[in-house]
């Protein structure tokens, strides 16, 4: 194993040679292989369709293997980065997947919903030199696909059981991430999940065509062979309680129950039929199958549907909005699109499937028919001011600049606070007035035993984040109770 | 997967099934419900748990057939499985010794007050349920009701059993001879709408136990919200029980409607399918 990651192994250091510095960057960065815009807004086919072999053995060429790598440190995982990248260099893409596993446990997820380009590749070093960084989340992706579509996926090297049992709130990216360091280090870990799938957003909340669902289960089945056990339908602080996870004789707890709780905006009309949270709206979508006839869920299709907010989340809602088709699907957002927290690529992707993008929007009221059903929501024209608190300007309405919008359906995505669960249900257990659980550097709560991570401590966040946070969480238990 | 143990019909579009949970049975309270999902494609729906049995590790549920989900939990038989049952959820009935209690219930409204009565009972308060339903025959569960109630009286539309009338008139006809501290209501919509009408006029505080839309059931969607005092709360973990003179019922019967038209459409296609 030491070899694939050694700077200074022999082939390491001959393929370094091979290729001087300045023709690796006159290489161009690889663009992604994506299904039409048009083609694909009608279907719920993947997106993006990866490099091919000859794609990512070219990108691979591009990274410099730096000494001191600094896409590393914008890693919240640890990622070898430069090791895998050569890896796949020099055609090992097997290893480049053994790579990934030692410090991932969702190379396959991460590779296609990390937002890459505020995290590793915003400190690639060709940035320095105005080139475009290295497709970091794309052979990340090329290596976890080629490995699963090979039937030869590897198991990380696992310490010997040490027959301690911790438990994991929550199936989620934290969750799982979490539970996939304990295993390797020998513990025996059981993930409590409250919904009837494993996986928590990867599942409910991200859509079949930025992440199937077979790609999730795929990394959930590595870590039942690694041991991990997995039980559906069991809420803990509901279905368990706490007492009873200690007299089941799990010592420690690692609490990733997510940012489980919609937020609205409390305006006029806003309870009228459909409105609905982002996360009503893609849990009846990607969980309940409701856009499909044998499934007994419904969901509206709405033809003039609008959804409120810039994030992630948001675009994921329009673009599920698109498919299920709508003749309107549009974004309103009352900040500028510079300000949008979603991800380039989302924007991006949303506009060719052909959705409407009305920024500096904020809706203030929705009326509704004689059956309470939407028909038409008020909007406020908004312009940026001084830059707020999160350092992005700041939307101040425009006096007396309103309009009036015709809409069926309207998606509220501003938002979600952490699911309140475990924190009423845990006596002793520090909680913010937010309802985040407060943990220490460790991700350690009030109660010795107990850490947390995710959007339960951070109360919104992303996919690599939480996973950071549930690596982090391991490592720190693990300290915990060796003592 | 949930093995069911035992089936009872009550009426035609009435069952009990009595359902293999332990945990559940052991951490349930009065006012708790469940969610649950018959089959792989089935809906995820929350029914209020009728009663448990810590020894047998079994819950009780009345389900009524409504949507295909329902329908289909209807048909099954003891000895089948039900996909998915989880819960306990949302947040127990207060019980404490309040003095006289009402219990006004109908339909299958019923089955989820039997606990509540239960323990107010156990509590110490005087307790007296009224029963409603439009004819003898939707009658359910008296007897087990009158062994924790101090007087139960029965309320048919049709005057076909106990007294003719509406569970209104069973509350007031109470409310007009004695004090009452505390009014509990479980039913649909309408019939808590004029439970709390009327005990607003006598100032009985009451609290209605909701059964909105819900997905998931543990505050994660907001399907359930709905409008009490100048709030919006999720039923599911904010409720199911609240002051019933503060919801805004209108909005909530309104919002029950929001995929009427899929689920009957839903429904003709079912019932065309095992025809």
């Amino acid at each position: 194993m030491e070899n694939l990651t050694d700077r200074s192994a022999a082939w390491r250091d001959e393929l370094r040679k091979s290729m001087p510095a300045k023709d690796r960057m006159a290489i161009e960065r690889v663009k992604m292989n994506e299904l039409d815009g048009e083609y694909r807004s009608h279907n719920s086919e993947e997106v993006n369709q990866g490099l091919t072999k000859e794609q990512a053995l070219l990108e691979a060429k591009r990274c410099l293997d730096c000494g001191k790598p600094g896409c590393m440190e914008g890693c919240p995982v640890s990622i070898n980065i430069p090791a895998f990248i050569k890896n796949i260099e020099r055609g090992e893409f097997l290893n480049a997947a053994k790579v990934l596993k030692m410090t991932s446990a969702l190379p396959a997820v991460c590779g296609r919903v990390c937002p890459q380009e505020k995290q590793c590749e915003s400190q690639c070093i060709h940035l320095k030199t105005g080139k475009k960084a290295v497709a970091i989340g794309y052979l990340e992706r090329f290596a976890a696909d080629y490995e699963r579509e090979s039937g030869q996926i590897s198991l990380p090297e696992l310490a010997p059981q040490n027959g301690i049992k911790v438990a994991v709130v929550g199936s989620g990216p934290a969750g799982l991430s979490f539970a996939g360091d304990m295993a390797k280090m020998g513990y025996d870990v059981t993930v409590f999940e409250a919904l009837h799938e494993i996986g928590g957003v990867l599942k409910y909340g991200i859509p079949e065509f930025r992440l199937p669902n077979k790609i999730v289960d795929v990394e959930i089945n590595n870590l039942e062979k690694m041991g991990v056990k997995f039980v559906k339908d069991c809420i803990v602080g509901k279905t368990i309680s706490f007492d009873d996870i200690k007299a089941e004789g799990f010592k420690g707890m690692f609490v990733a129950s997510g940012a489980g709780l919609p937020n609205f905006m409390n305006i006029k009309g806003e309870n009228l039929i459909g409105i609905m949270s982002s996360n009503e709206y893609l849990t009846r979508v990607n969980l309940m199958g409701a856009a499909k006839d044998e499934f007994d869920t419904p969901v509206l299709k709405g033809k003039r549907v609008a959804v409120i907010g810039g994030g992630n989340t948001a675009m994921d809602s329009v673009r599920t909005a698109k498919r299920l088709g709508a003749e309107l699907a549009m974004i309103v957002y009352r900040r500028g699109e510079d300000e949008m927290p979603a991800r380039a690529e989302e924007v991006k992707h949303a506009k060719e499937e052909g959705v409407e993008f009305r920024t500096l929007h904020n809706p203030i009221e929705y009326i509704g028919d004689e059956k309470g059903r939407v028909k038409q929501m008020i909007l406020q024209k908004m312009e940026l001011g001084e830059p707020d608190a999160s350092g992005r300007r700041k939307p101040v309405a425009i006096p007396g600049a309103t309009e009036t919008i015709d809409v069926d359906t309207v998606i509220v995505s501003v938002g979600v606070s952490p699911n309140p669960l475990i924190p009423r249900s845990v006596e002793g257990l520090e909680v913010s007035k937010k309802g985040t659980i407060v943990v220490n550097d460790s991700m350690q709560s009030a109660i010795p035993m107990i850490f947390a991570g995710g959007d339960i401590v951070r109360g919104g966040a992303t996919v690599i984040l939480a996973m950071g946070d549930g690596r982090k969480a391991a490592a720190a238990m693990n300290d915990y109770l060796k003592k | 997967m949930n093995k069911i143990i035992s089936k009872e019909h009550f009426s035609a579009n009435v069952v009990k099934l009595v359902i293999e949970a332990p945990l559940i049975a052991k951490a349930r309270r009065a006012g708790h419900f469940v969610i649950v999902r018959v089959d792989k494609n089935g809906e995820r729906i929350p029914l209020t748990i009728a009663g448990s049995d810590i020894e047998k590790g079994t819950i009780t549920l009345v389900v009524q057939k409504i949507g295909v989900s329902s329908t289909k939990l209807c048909a099954l038989n003891a000895g089948d499985y039900v996909e998915d049952v989880v819960g306990p959820l949302g947040k127990a009935t207060h019980i404490e010794k309040f003095g006289t209690v009402v219990c006004a219930c109908g339909g299958v409204g019923t089955a989820p007050m039997l606990p509540i009565v239960e323990a107010l009972k156990k509590a110490g308060n005087k307790v007296i349920s009224v029963l409603a339903a439009r004819t003898k025959d939707l009658v359910i569960l008296e007897e087990q009701m009158s062994q924790f109630s101090d007087e139960v009286i029965v309320m048919t539309d049709d005057g076909s059993y106990g007294t003719k009338g509406l569970v209104t008139n069973g509350v007031e006809s109470v409310i007009n001879r004695e004090k009452v501290d505390l009014c509990v209501t479980i039913g649909p919509a309408i019939m808590m709408k004029f439970v709390s009408l009327l005990t607003k006029k006598y100032n009985v505080p009451t609290v209605a136990s909701l059964n909105t839309l819900m997905v998931d059931g543990t505050g994660m969607c907001g399907a359930c919200r709905v409008s009490v005092g100048d709030e919006t709360k999720f039923v599911c973990v904010d409720g199911p029980e609240f002051d019933a003179h503060q919801i805004n019922f209108d909005e909530m019967m309104m919002r029950l409607g929001a995929y009427r038209e899929q689920e009957q459409a839903a429904m003709a296609a079912y019932t065309a399918s095992v025809k």
